[in-house]
């Protein structure tokens, strides 16, 4: 083993034991990857990877120091930074993937939705399905006051901004939060009543009938297609094209107090995330076996293979290509840009869990607060010096700004632009505008 | 029995002598008999039942499938140690390679950081539940001794403990989570957090029936016995050392059998809320991984826990006896 030229420039890591927090998700990838092929241990990092049983679990034991660092979702570090929920400094420096979530319906939903909905040619239904098409189903519980329950995984999920952006683009109201009324249940004016459920436990919540459908990250929705228990409807993919996902958090304090450290692990983080992607996603099959040992997700190899290899089961037997189901390294799909940063504040205002309207400043500066792409840019150079990765894979930090052109690919077709935060949340017909307050 | 039958008619040996053998052995095997065909019916029973309940994850597993699993178990824990070997030896290479570049480093060999197997999570389990319990015992015994010879000192107390007795280990444990968050700050701590939570939960459920026992135990000693110390005015300390403690260790006992099931079985519940190492972690793990394995993994962790639960029992069992033994020489 030598001490190669970046371990001179970076310095030896301050801190070389390391705990990483994640959930049994196939987007935790990334880590296990970094831990499996070395990369932690060539960065001189020596990391224990635990699984937690939830996402409060894992926030709480990255914020108390029992976590060096953990898999999280995107709006965990922001929504902490804000003081919604629990009130710590987190960062990312590392974006940990695009896509990889689904929506799912238990089979008598489904049922109740496909007369809705339109065929192909061969019989199987038109893709993307909108909630349009859901929209009767929830009107008739409601009309026979029975509650329409659907499940996600946190309240600062990407998860519960999916399900909602879905919901809302089909006409049905997922409710409003009211933190500055003690409301966080996110219930008020709902037409669909949306309440946490820890990822793995989507399947038995759902097959227990507690719930009638979830949004969650693989390999929950493809476990529920295996099990025949319920039907994948919709993907992130169809909802918002290459949407930023699951981000990796620390403490803003670990960054400060352990530089070298945390421009480590970001290098092993990279080069884990370009492995998975590399010779046009050549090395899934292998990482889908690491996944599937018990210490990582742990469901089988048939379960976590049917979304990580390109495909995508909706129906049982209607398999289709979703070549971008999990985006690891591609599109600089680490890099952690502030408009994606800031399209999460927006969902948090749009259904109310930040109160008081904010100006577009604002919104930068959270945004500069919790993502940073200077220590991500530090670490991704420093491969590029030591001719690890090729400059072409990493965008020019030159002139980057950090905000991506506006996006458009979205299923109700409404245009995201990150410079202008306040417009975009006045364009959507549900959802709390500028001005407004509940 | 026929073959003994036959010897006996071969040898020099009176009738008595066979009668009594053969009433031996059937003593014996009516002692093993016995639970046999329980433990047979039992192992019937299971296969049947669970060949007839089909989860979404398969079907439930019966005791063959458990065998298999703990081969299995095993083989996954051999791996393990062959590639913590691996990881100490690229360690041992990349410290001398630093200590090249760097004399000044202090070379630390750092604990494999890799999966913990089963039996490392048995292991742990014994470690913490053990520590949880002794902790326990010492704050419970002399509580219970203290409560039991003085009538105000039970009166104020005893409230407190019938209040926190029934209080569940779930109930417990965030409080203790937060308060070790809280006061347990180390930079290189000799504990991990994560034992010291799971350890003061089993302390603070398992502590209740060793104090009432003990002090049930305590104020029930005979007054003749209480009379002998007053006229021999024994102090304080010789009077519980000759009088109080031997005669209520049988109670004491019981106070501490009660209190290891309990133990044992909150240790499982924390390890399992709270994902911290152990049994009741692999057992939580497997449940969220749903494969097509987990369950006859989950159900080979559930009879490890119940024999270890047995076990331990009589363990206890056996040194009360080997007290009471001491005592009465």
């Amino acid at each position: 083993m030598q001490v190669n030229v970046a371990t001179a420039e970076v310095g030896f890591p301050e801190k070389e034991e390391l705990t990483f927090g994640f959930i049994k998700l196939t987007d935790m990838a990334p880590i296990a990857i970094a831990y499996e092929n070395g990369y932690f241990e060539e960065e001189g990092l020596y990391v224990t990877i635990e699984a937690q049983a939830n996402w409060k679990v894992l926030l709480d034991g990255v914020i108390d120091g029992r976590l060096d660092g953990a898999h999280m979702l995107a709006g965990q570090p922001i929504a902490a930074t804000i003081g919604y929920g629990t009130k710590a400094h987190i960062i990312t420096p590392f974006s940990m993937d695009l896509n990889g979530n689904a929506i799912t319906v238990s089979n008598d939903i489904w049922a109740q939705m496909k007369p809705n909905i339109a065929k192909n040619a061969d019989g199987k239904p038109v893709h993307p399905i909108k909630a349009d098409s859901l929209k009767p189903v929830v009107d008739k519980y409601n009309e026979q006051g029975k509650p329409f329950k659907m499940g996600m995984v946190f309240p600062v999920s990407t998860h519960n901004y999916e399900l909602r952006y879905w919901l809302a683009a089909g006409g049905i109201h997922p409710g409003f939060y009211a933190p500055h009324k003690g409301d966080t249940s996110g219930q008020l004016d709902a037409e669909a009543y949306l309440s946490v459920t820890p990822p793995p436990q989507m399947p038995s919540t759902l097959e227990a009938g507690t719930i009638y459908g979830y949004c969650v990250g693989e390999p929950w929705n493809q476990q529920a297609v295996f099990k025949g228990i319920g039907v994948p409807v919709v993907t992130d993919y169809e909802i918002w094209k290459d949407n930023p996902e699951k981000v990796f958090g620390i403490t803003a304090e670990f960054a400060e107090k352990y530089p070298n450290t945390t421009i480590r692990l970001t290098r092993a983080l990279i080069k884990a995330a370009k492995w998975l992607d590399e010779n046009n996603n050549a090395n899934r099959p292998a990482a889908v076996k690491i996944l599937s040992q018990s210490n990582y997700v742990g469901a089988d190899y048939d379960v976590i293979a049917n979304s990580m290899t390109g495909t995508f089961e909706y129906e049982k037997g209607d398999k289709r290509a979703v070549p971008d189901f999990n985006v690891f390294f591609r599109y600089n799909a680490t890099y952690p840009y502030y408009s994606d940063a800031i399209w999460y504040l927006t969902q948090m205002r749009r259904w109310g869990q930040i109160s008081d309207d904010k100006p577009d400043t604002w919104y930068k500066e959270i945004a500069a607060k919790v993502y940073r792409p200077d220590i991500y840019a530090k670490a991704a150079q420093s491969l590029i010096d030591d001719k690890s990765i090729d400059a072409k894979h990493f965008p020019d930090f030159a002139t980057e700004t950090g905000f991506k052109k506006p996006q458009q690919h979205f299923i109700d077709d409404i245009v995201y632009d990150g410079s202008a935060p306040n417009a975009y949340i006045n364009k959507f017909s549900i959802g709390l505008k500028q001005g407004d307050k509940l | 029995m026929t073959t003994i039958a036959r010897l006996a008619q071969r040898l020099p040996m009176d009738k008595s002598a066979v009668t009594s053998l053969l009433a031996k052995s059937a003593a014996m095997s009516k002692a093993l008999l016995l639970p046999l065909i329980g433990i047979t019916v039992f192992l019937v029973f299971w296969s049947i039942t669970a060949n007839n309940i089909n989860t979404s994850l398969g079907k439930f597993p019966g005791p063959v499938a458990v065998v298999a699993q703990f081969d299995g178990l095993y083989q996954e824990h051999n791996a393990e140690r062959e590639k913590a070997a691996a990881f100490y030896e690229r360690q041992q290479v990349r410290n001398d390679a630093r200590l090249a570049a760097d004399p000044s480093y202090q070379a630390k060999t750092r604990k494999y950081t890799g999966k913990e197997t089963f039996f490392d999570q048995i292991v742990t389990s014994l470690i913490t539940v053990m520590s949880g319990f002794i902790l326990a015992a010492i704050i419970a015994i002399p509580m219970g001794i203290w409560m039991g010879l003085s009538k105000t000192v039970n009166a104020a107390v005893n409230p407190i403990v019938q209040i926190f007795k029934p209080v569940s280990p779930l109930a417990w444990l965030p409080l203790v989570t937060m308060v070790v968050s809280a006061l347990y700050v180390s930079p290189d701590p000799m504990f991990s957090k994560s034992f010291i939570n799971s350890m003061l939960t089993v302390t603070l459920c398992s502590l209740w029936p060793m104090v009432i026992n003990t002090s049930i135990g305590v104020a029930s000693i005979d007054s003749d016995l209480l009379n002998v110390s007053r006229v021999l005015r024994l102090s304080p300390l010789t009077h519980v050392q000759k009088i109080v403690l031997p005669a209520s260790i049988p109670l004491i006992f019981t106070g501490m059998r009660l209190s290891l099931s309990v133990a044992w079985m909150v240790l499982i519940a924390a390890e399992m809320l709270a994902q911290n190492p152990g049994l009741g972690k692999f057992v939580w793990d497997e449940f969220q991984n749903g494969s097509s394995e987990s369950l006859s993994r989950i159900m080979a962790a559930v009879i490890v826990i119940g024999f270890i639960g047995f076990l331990l029992d009589r363990g206890v069992l056996a040194l009360q006896r080997w007290f009471s033994w001491e005592k009465s020489h």
